[in-house]
């Protein structure tokens, strides 16, 4: 249990003003002239030491990837661009920063800047977060207007603006290649890797992806130093984290906890348990939908961080936990997750593109008790035939969810098979 | 040079290579549907997927760059896997529709499906079907066939340079489309058909014409325009099918321009396949060789030679020329011209009539002028050089005169010769930019020389070449953009009257005047009928256009897949056509044609097998002994200074499709007409 005093997100509720003078209240935009003078190697020292891994899924060391930033500019200027397009199903936490704490982003947007050489950020928000625009930018204009942004940032000496750039609604546009090309006014398809964003991102110059949690933590952690992040949850799992309940849990909501809590603490001190008491668990999904779901059996005794639920063939994805009970159709969720992948795949490379609506059409016969018991193993050889084959990592998001249903609920799937679609209308 | 093992072969390859490159050096086969040589990399087939050693993951080889000691395997379980995924994939939502697909026989996805395939299909869903696009009168769609390799929308925007494809919508539901179900409006349209991997993109007149295994291949040359694009001639039965392009670095590199392809159909129509003879009627009537040699041989009796001319046309070949300049010697008729458009240029000095830089040479220009000439219309293939220089170097480009149409940035300096004076005296900005360029070229279009002023802007245009630096070592920038086929060759054998004899226009004012009796057309058609008057009129040519109309004896002659045959580019290359099929009826070869006249008109030429016709040229210029290749031309003086006319210059080329006899015979070539150059709806068959 996260303790009081380590709260990061102390407004993720909203329950204060999320406007300047509530921000600075609670702390923000505090000696930030101290923490940019600290310097570029500093910074970059500092975020390594925490052990902050990147809160938007993947789970990258976040001062690894600063490192790669070319140290001497080429005549292109640097780039970071922050990743608000967050999209993925169960998750809602970078909205809550971008609607209640804005102007913590906006001071870890400028000292992570500085820990990259950057000469801007842009910031890519979901379309469909208006409210949040509105927001951000005024924070934004704020800032500028207090003199914390633009030229001579902070008082500190350093250039730096802050751009918005809204969405226009597609989930492929959270992946950071795609995102960047969408910034740049085309369409939105990822981009293939080699050459890395690093080296030719955003208008071919160096350009660094972060997602919005991860630059939101560190101006708290260049304030109350490395040791004090890295204290928080495991080795190698450091810090706090937001998680997002939703699903079959009396209390939904979103929460900052700390890393590596257990799966059931969350649940049950956050979420007010789910629905009808522990045992009438039937699922998790640990991570946005993209993450394969565990059983119960699994879920008893989890922890949740990175490695932990590695270790058990998922991951923490954005740590969105969608909890299902025994109530719950596994295989009609499942599907209609399918759908979901299939209606937001770019179409750009081919495995995913026809891969995605083969998995629906298949995961709907079986959800109505029409597919043949043969089928489970041609699905499989289907989500093996995307998974590591695509252009991006959209690939594996839309077939986990069905390796995780195939890995977990095999026997559910051959006994719907064999019942038939006549006695799933008798039921 | 990085070196790397590829299936255990250890191999060094150039540094900035791709894998899929390396593998190819190693002699390894990648199947591939979305990569292209010419094109962007756009990696989304993943057909390419090769296995590298310490990745997790297949690469795809299209797009990797090769690294120091990486080991790729493209043979491993891992690929093989990822190759059956990829076409299982693809085959899913793909109408297994061959039997009735145009591109059966020549299909990528046919060819790797059965190569690289599992065989079978586990699909049991129902498949996708996609509503069909409208592309213009050229390329028929069906686009349900579409495997979203994107080939086509990356030629168009990169090579074509224009934006009329793109890929809408996104998922399954991904497209490819006109944005604005219009035509595809560019001479190089008809490329995309040849780059399509399987049928969603085919010929719409080539529709369900024959199969490819029934075809026979000969490889030839294009002489719709000057370039002398290489081609292949696919034939059925005695029946020129479709041209494609064949692949020459050195001019087209794998393209061709639409009328180049298209215009195939014309060599079915207005065909001249008997000899006629203009009877007391005042009617053409079929009659045989023989009565139709006898009435020229009754009418030239005891014509003195200066009473007789000829004029060339623009797809004449070396050998017809060349025994044509022959048979006129023998009847000491000096009145000889083959420029038919009567563009005057100066055939003193070889370089003075040459693309010098040569098509490929373009593309390494930095600054290029063009002078009255429109490229797209003149030779597309040009133009996608001009536009690749652009591309790639960033070459600063200008015109005075026309500006040719599409988003090439070309700057406009001026209407007229005024302002060509201006550059060549260095007053204009322009200048500046082009005596600063490392290879500066300027085009000389046809346009310019179709004018009074002709030997004023010659030398005007070649002081400009001198003063600003476009002749330099190894580098010739002074580049004369022709438009006919037989023009260099013609030239190159002298084919101009000499001092006193009549040029075109004078030939014309003899032959209405009175001056001249008998006048032989070698395939011209382009000049003024009624300016003949009444003179004894022999054409010998393979279609029944303008010259046939006015003929007293028509001549029928072979078209350019008809006959073996010589062709000179307008870089001054000499190349070679090949029959593909024989000449329709009584038609016969050019040149045997005026070897039978010399006879029957008892002053035979010295000609009896075309390898006589062709050590003739070689005799007349030495130039034709060197098949293929360029010579370089010495630069020297030509052209004179002198009062410039102030009139604007024109485009030689209004209407890119209807050029010759054979696009005007080609009823595909009228619907582009149509809708590209006059901007009409396409004929739906209700609208008269």
């Amino acid at each position: 249990m996260l303790r009081h005093a380590d709260h990061i997100f102390t407004n993720l509720h909203g329950h204060q003003e999320w406007r300047l003078k509530g921000a600075q209240k609670r702390g923000g935009w505090d000696g930030t002239k101290a923490l940019v003078k600290l310097g570029r190697e500093k910074i970059v020292e500092i975020v390594k030491e925490s052990g902050l891994r990147g809160r938007g899924g993947a789970g990258f060391p976040t001062g690894l990837k600063w490192s790669f930033m070319p140290k001497q500019s080429d005549g292109r200027p640097s780039y970071l661009v922050i990743n608000a397009d967050e999209s993925e199903p169960g998750t809602c936490k970078d909205r809550d920063i971008l609607r209640h704490d804005p102007h913590l982003l906006l001071e870890g947007a400028l000292l992570a800047g500085v820990g990259m050489g950057a000469a801007a950020a842009y910031i890519y928000i979901r379309g469909e977060f208006y409210r949040e625009a509105m927001h951000l930018q005024a924070a934004i204009d704020e800032a500028y207007a207090a003199k914390l942004l633009g030229k001579n940032a902070c008082g500190s000496g350093y250039d730096y603006d802050i751009y918005l750039h809204r969405g226009a609604g597609a989930y492929i546009c959270g992946e950071e290649t795609a995102l960047l090309e969408s910034l740049e006014g085309k369409k939105g398809l990822p981009r293939m890797k080699p050459p890395f964003p690093a080296a030719v991102g955003l208008w071919g110059c160096p350009t660094t992806v972060n997602n919005v949690e991860t630059i939101a933590v560190v101006p708290a952690i260049l304030r109350r130093g490395a040791p004090w992040f890295a204290a928080i949850g495991r080795p190698k799992n450091t810090g706090t984290k937001i998680f997002c309940l939703s699903g079959h849990v009396n209390t939904p909501c979103t929460v900052e906890e700390s890393m590596s809590i257990p799966l059931r603490e969350l649940i049950d001190k956050h979420g007010g348990g789910v629905r009808g008491g522990w045992d009438n668990l039937l699922a998790v999904i640990p991570g946005g939908s993209s993450m394969p779901l565990l059983p119960k059996s699994i879920c008893d005794d989890l922890i949740m961080d990175f490695d932990s639920l590695v270790s058990v063939k998922s991951g923490l994805g954005t740590a969105a936990v969608v909890v299902m009970d025994k109530s719950t159709d596994i295989i009609k969720a499942v599907q209609r997750l399918a759908h979901f992948y299939m209606h937001e795949s770019c179409g750009q490379c081919t495995p995913c593109r026809e891969g995605t609506g083969w998995i629906y059409r298949v995961m709907t016969r079986m959800a109505e008790g029409r597919a043949r018991v043969e089928e489970i193993d041609v699905l499989e050889s289907v989500t093996k035939g995307i998974e590591g084959h695509t252009i991006c990592a959209f690939g594996e998001g839309a077939v986990w969810p069905i390796q995780g249903l195939l890995r977990h609920f095999r026997p559910e799937l051959e006994r719907r098979a064999l019942r038939g679609p006549q006695a799933m209308a008798a039921e | 040079m990085p070196k790397l093992t590829i299936d255990g072969i250890a191999i060094e390859v150039p540094a900035g290579v791709t894998v899929l490159q390396a593998c190819e050096l190693a002699g390894k086969e990648i199947p591939r549907f979305c990569y292209h040589e010419r094109l962007s990399i756009a990696g989304n087939c993943r057909m390419c997927l090769v296995e590298m050693e310490k990745s997790p993951k297949p690469i795809a080889s299209c797009a990797m760059p090769v690294a120091e000691g990486m080991a790729i395997k493209t043979d491993s379980p891992m690929v093989k896997k990822a190759r059956h995924g990829i076409v299982e994939f693809l085959l899913i939502n793909h109408p297994l529709d061959c039997p009735i697909c145009d591109q059966g026989g020549e299909c990528d996805l046919q060819d790797q499906a059965m190569a690289y395939g599992a065989g079978l299909s586990r699909y049991n869903e129902s498949k996708r079907a996609v509503e069909e696009k409208y592309m213009g009168p050229l390329v028929k769609t069906e686009m349900t066939r579409c495997i979203h390799c994107t080939r086509c929308v990356r030629f168009v925007t990169e090579v074509a340079g224009v934006e009329g494809l793109g890929l809408l919508g996104r998922g399954e539901h991904a497209e490819i489309t006109t944005y604005l179900e219009q035509a595809l409006d560019s001479e190089l349209s008809g490329n995309v058909i040849d780059l399509c991997p399987v049928g969603a993109l085919t010929a719409k007149p080539y529709a369900f014409v024959a199969r490819p295994w029934e075809l026979a291949r000969t490889e030839s040359v294009d002489v719709l325009d000057a370039v002398g694009a290489a081609i292949c001639v696919d034939a059925r039965d005695n029946e020129v099918v479709r041209i494609l392009p064949r692949l020459n670095e050195a001019v087209n590199e794998e393209w061709l321009g639409d009328k180049s392809r298209f215009a195939v159909d014309g060599l079915k129509r207005q065909r001249l396949d008997r000899p006629y003879l203009r009877g007391a009627d005042g009617r053409l009537a079929a009659v045989s060789w023989s009565d139709a040699f006898a009435a020229i041989a009754k009418r030239i009796k005891g014509v003195k030679g200066e009473r007789i001319a000829a004029i060339i046309g623009d797809m004449a070949d070396a050998e017809a020329m060349v025994a044509l300049k022959d048979v006129m010697a023998k009847l000491d008729a000096p009145h000889i011209d083959c420029r038919q458009d009567g563009a005057a240029i100066d055939p003193s000095l070889r370089a003075g009539y040459l693309f010098n830089s040569t098509i490929a040479g373009l593309e390494t220009a930095d600054a290029v002028l063009l002078v009255a000439s429109n490229p797209r219309a003149e030779a597309p293939l040009v133009m996608s050089r001009l536009r690749k220089a652009w591309l790639t170097l960033d070459a600063k480009l200008a015109a005075i005169g026309p500006v040719p149409p599409g988003n090439l940035p070309v700057e406009s300096l001026g209407a007229g010769a005024k302002t060509l004076k201006d550059v060549a005296d260095g007053k204009h900005p322009f200048a500046k930019v082009l005596s600063a360029a490392k290879r500066p070229a300027l085009i000389l279009g046809q346009g310019a020389l179709r004018r009074s002023d002709v030997a004023a802007v010659l030398g005007t245009a070649r002081r400009a070449a001198d003063s600003l630096g476009l002749i330099r070592d190894g580098w010739n920038g002074f580049n004369m953009l022709h438009t006919a086929a037989a023009r260099v060759g013609a030239l190159d054998l002298g084919l101009v009257p000499e001092s006193g004899a009549r040029d075109l226009a004078g030939i014309l004012e003899g032959a209405s005047g009175g001056a001249l009796d008998v006048v032989f057309l070698l395939g011209a058609d382009e000049i003024d009928m009624a300016k003949l008057g009444r003179a004894f009129v022999v054409y010998l040519g393979h279609h029944g256009d303008a010259g046939a109309t006015r003929a007293d004896v028509v001549l029928p002659g072979a078209a350019y897949t008809e006959k073996n045959a010589t062709y000179v580019n307008t870089e001054g290359r000499v190349q070679f056509a090949r029959r593909a099929v024989h000449p329709p009826g009584d038609a016969r070869e050019d040149w045997t044609i005026l070897r039978a006249l010399s006879d029957a008109l008892g002053r035979s030429i010295d000609m009896s097998s075309l390898g006589d016709a062709r050590r003739r040229l070689v005799a007349v210029n030495p130039i034709f002994d060197r098949a293929g290749a360029i010579v370089p031309a010495p630069w020297g003086d030509f052209g004179t200074e002198g009062k410039l006319d102030p009139a604007p210059f024109v485009t030689a080329i209004p209407d890119y499709y209807l050029t010759d006899p054979i696009g005007r015979a080609s009823p595909t070539m009228a619907e582009c007409s149509r809708i590209f150059v006059h901007h009409r709806a396409s004929r739906t068959g209700t609208d008269g």
